[in-house]
């Protein structure tokens, strides 16, 4: 927990005193955005300083550092939505962007401004500069320990990439509502990929986490050692694959990571936006059930340190634990301001943008199935012949049909209820409210993955986190090859 | 209502600035440096069921400075303008510098292969376009499609229009810049039967407004698509050949770029490691860039480190008869740039092109594909399994739409089982092609 004065205080002097104003002048600013007819608007403004070493062949090839900020202004009347921004943070930007957004409606009643309430909030992760964690030296020995590490544990591994990269981002948000908030969000992330090359057959394994922490918890958890040690695991794993079947079967998809399922087959489809429209396949279930029972679905923006965590949103709405599916039925839509208040509820919390340079929506944080009361190994025995899934690429959804797919990149068969041999990569393929409806076991084994989920809406990818026990979907179309 | 911008000046302003990001590189002990600086200005607007959405304004900057030291190597990039941050940049790259091993394969394109013929492609189109105008533009681009009988709503038309300066300049002295605009107008749709809602949509892109498609037609192309998937089916389990959309098959080039490029080849991570000169597709299949074309999508006289672009023909009568490299990659594989540092421009097919009707009935039984999901690709290997959604077609003649259906093979095998590209040329992107028709893949459905 971080004194969220304190954060105030610093996005103050970060991203306001260097253009000459203060939290005053943010009321006239907000006056040029507050045209005539336009029922609320708000303030954005960011700064972030990206820090990313990648080591190929043993040494660290490419370093590169990113400094982006500005501000982001937006005027709302009714359904329509105005927007502007500009890099630079000054009185005139805030003038030009203001008159820009609020010009999509020239008429009607000018409301007055609200007074300003400085948002309380919990904090989910310490508000720090998470480069500064490290030393530039130690930042090379973490990229080069990973490649040895590497090296060292099978002959066959005969390329290693490694990257660290992280992210220092300062907002604050002033809205007419009243709103004032600011939050100091950290973002770590260390990968390692490897190629394998065995009896002419290459094959690639790769792993990866992170958070909201400062880079020197990474180095603290020896992530250099494990996710070496499991990228090689995968490649290893991978290269005695034999071909995945091809056909509809039951799917058993490991704890962590697979929660890729949750996030594609029922989250995107649970955003407020696409419900108001009317164009996500669950638009109009509130209160039905869209999953078996036993299945509880929230998004939790609350999670300590995790990658989609958030202490506040982007429109200056605490992150909160809301509640989507309860034993199979639909409870929930995330929400932000507009569409919260075009359906007639509240703001959960998810609103999310990629920069001040794009626009808010709603957006998952860290999208989690609760655990149930299978032993995992019981899951796996009840299969007759299936496929077992513990690792994923990335997946897609079509909300308007429902139909979703995700990529496994680790697979196994199950035979007589045993895993057997590995199979390569398949694509799997389903239908969200029937692919939950067939949701016959859940593990107790719950568990959140381990820090690499970037999500993607309309071009603006944000980063997510997943989580889910072991569970048994009892039938998956598996786009293998073997028919 | 969208603010002037002035190309030229912009265009002049990016010139000094990478030209003095140059200077500081070099005053403050680099060895050699390189700047790549854009501007970009554009107006983005949407409609739904015949309202105004949003009305975006959009203004992007930025500056990348890469500096070497010796065979070291540092970069860093911000998007303030000011006099100050330009400094800080350029002290960061050097500061980073420091600490990135020596790479003897490290810096800058070779002076002698820098651009000298630097003509005007012709791809900065402005369009001087109200925010009236705009909305305008996508109202009657929805409306068309909403005329449609069986529509029952809209997800919205969109209309962005943009135009932008790009600079890239280095320590040889080199310095080149281009001008550029992108405009495009889409729509989606929705049906709704007893089965559930389907949505496709339409859309038209140009660098200049004069050769976008008509609004009504896109809405009604539109229209036409997401009526069409109502009342899918799964297709049948079993291998059987796949017919490519055009745009799809444009993907497919794009995964053969993926694995002819240098960087993929130099970490052994492409199924086409050691391949030059072995075939690939049949014989009568050739695969050009032509980067200089007048007016087309991603032409350029440069590349991503200034040197002269030039046509490559990466298939040749069905033979990989060049990699993708840049200076780098190049070097890192003992051989010379193909001056695609930063891609493929303008992707051209040599075959000869089939009726989409001659195709459907060479195909026979099979899947005819409109739709991919998902990222199945696995470059390494050449895996290929993807969701899906399209038709069912028997002797020829398509039966009835088809979804929830996955197309799996290995792209290695998949380019050699070409069977035809159609006539039916997609020209919106950089790659054009055709339909691909190719034999035995594994449908996995019901």
């Amino acid at each position: 927990m971080t004194d969220q004065t304190s954060d105030l205080q610093t996005a103050v002097s970060i991203l306001l005193t260097p253009g000459g104003l203060d939290l005053d002048a943010l009321d006239s600013g907000l006056g040029y955005a507050m045209g005539a007819g336009v029922d609320y608007a708000d303030l954005y403004f960011q700064r972030t300083w990206q820090e990313g070493w990648v080591l190929e062949d043993g040494e660290v090839k490419e370093a590169s550092y990113n400094i982006d900020g500005g501000v982001g202004v937006r005027a709302l009347a009714g359904e329509k939505t105005g927007f502007a921004y500009s890099n630079q943070i000054t009185a005139d930007a805030l003038v030009d962007t203001g008159r820009t957004a609020s010009g999509i409606v020239r008429s009607g009643k000018r409301l007055p401004g609200q007074a300003v309430k400085p948002v309380a909030v919990a904090s989910y992760y310490a508000g720090i500069d998470p480069l500064a964690g490290l030393s530039a030296d130690e930042k090379v020995a973490m990229l080069k320990d990973a490649d040895r590490i590497a090296r060292a544990a099978d002959p066959s591994v005969s390329q290693v990439s490694a990257s660290l990269s992280g992210t220092y981002e300062v907002v604050l948000v002033r809205a007419s509502d009243g709103t004032l908030a600011a939050d100091i969000r950290p973002l770590v992330r260390f990968n390692v990929s490897v190629i394998a090359v065995k009896n002419g057959r290459r094959e690639r394994g790769s792993a990866g986490g992170g958070g909201r922490y400062s880079m020197s918890r990474l180095r603290d958890e020896q992530v250099a050692e494990r996710y070496a040690k499991e990228a090689v695991r995968q490649a290893l794993v991978n290269l005695d694959a034999v071909d995945a079947p091809a056909g509809q079967m039951p799917v058993v998809l490991g704890a962590g990571w697979p929660g890729i399922l949750l996030h594609e087959a029922v989250g995107h489809g649970l955003e407020g936006d696409f419900n108001r429209k009317g164009s996500s396949a669950f638009a109009g279930r509130m209160g039905q059930r869209v999953a078996s029972k036993g299945v509880t679905v929230v998004d939790d923006a609350t999670l300590s340190d995790g990658r989609g965590s958030l202490s506040v949103d982007d429109e200056g709405t605490p992150g909160q634990y809301t509640s989507l599916i309860e034993d199979g039925v639909l409870t929930g839509y995330m929400q932000d301001k507009l569409n919260a208040r075009l359906m007639g509820m509240a703001p959960t919390g998810n609103a999310r943008r990629e920069s001040f340079a794009h626009l808010p929506m709603p957006r998952m944080t860290n999208t989690v199935m609760l655990a149930g009361q299978d032993a995992p190994d019981d899951i796996i025995k009840s299969v007759k012949r299936g496929i077992y899934a513990v690792s994923f690429g990335g997946g897609q959804v079509d909300i308007t049909s429902g139909k979703f797919v995700f990529s496994a990149s680790e697979a196994y068969l199950i035979e007589d209820g045993r895993v057997t041999a590995p199979v390569k990569g398949a694509t799997l393929i389903g239908n969200g409210p029937e692919a939950m409806s067939q949701v016959s076991m859940i593990g107790h084994d719950m568990a959140l993955d381990t820090g690499i989920g970037v999500c993607g809406k309309e071009g603006q990818g944000v980063p997510v986190g997943v989580g889910q026990p072991t569970l048994k979907v009892d039938e998956l179309t598996v786009g293998g090859t073997q028919s | 209502m969208a603010q002037a911008f002035d190309a030229s000046a912009q265009q002049a302003l990016l010139i000094q600035r990478a030209e003095s990001a140059l200077a500081m590189a070099k005053r403050m002990g680099a060895d050699a440096a390189e700047v790549g600086a854009s501007v970009d200005q554009g107006i983005g607007v949407s409609v739904r069921q015949g309202e105004v959405e949003t009305v975006e304004l959009s203004r992007d900057q930025g500056i990348a400075i890469t500096v070497y030291v010796g065979q070291r190597k540092g970069s860093a990039s911000s998007t303030d303008a000011g006099e100050a941050s330009l400094l800080a940049t350029v002290e960061k790259a050097l500061a980073i510098a420091r600490y990135t091993g020596e790479d003897a394969a490290a810096g800058l394109a070779d002076a002698a292969l820098m651009a000298t013929d630097l003509p005007d492609l012709k791809v900065h189109h402005p369009w001087a376009l109200t925010t009236d105008q705009a909305i305008e533009l996508a109202l009657a681009c929805e409306q068309a499609g909403r005329d449609v009988a069986g529509i029952t709503q809209s997800d919205g038309a969109s209309l962005s229009s943009g135009e932008g300066v790009r600079v890239y300049a280095n320590s040889h002295g080199f310095v080149g810049t281009q001008k550029g605009s992108r405009h495009s107008l889409s729509c989606m749709l929705i049906a709704e039967d007893a089965q559930g809602m389907q949505r496709d949509m339409d859309y038209t892109s140009a660098r200049d407004p004069a050769e976008l498609a008509d609004p009504a037609m896109v809405g009604r192309e539109a229209a036409r698509r997401t009526l069409r998937r109502l009342g899918a089916k799964r297709p049948p389990t079993g291998t059987y050949p796949v017919l490519f959309d055009p745009s799809l098959a444009s993907g497919l080039v794009g995964h053969l770029m993926g694995a002819l490029a240098g960087g993929a080849l130099y970490r052994q991570a492409s199924f086409l490691c050691d391949r030059l000169n072995t075939p690939l597709f049949p014989d009568w299949f050739s695969l050009e860039e032509r980067p200089m074309e007048v007016g087309a999508t991603a032409s350029s006289p440069f590349d991503g480190e200034g040197v002269q672009t030039r046509d490559n023909r990466f298939i040749d009568r069905g033979r990989i008869a060049s990699y993708m490299l840049s200076s780098y990659s190049a070097r890192r594989l003992n051989m010379t740039t193909t001056g695609n540092a930063g891609g493929a421009r303008n992707m051209r097919i040599t075959a000869p092109l089939t009726r989409h009707a001659s195709l459907l009935s060479q195909m026979g039984t099979g899947v005819w594909v409109t739709e991919l999901m998902g990222q199945g690709i696995n470059g390494v290997t050449g895996d290929y399994s993807r969701g899906a959604a399209g038709f069912w077609v028997e002797d020829g003649v398509v039966q009835y739409p088809i979804e929830e259906f996955t197309i799996a093979g290995n792209l290695e095998r998949m380019f050699g089982g070409l069977v035809g590209v159609g006539d039916d040329i997609d020209r919106r992107g950089s790659i054009h092609s055709g339909s691909w028709l190719i034999d035995g893949m594994t449908v996995a459905g019901s």
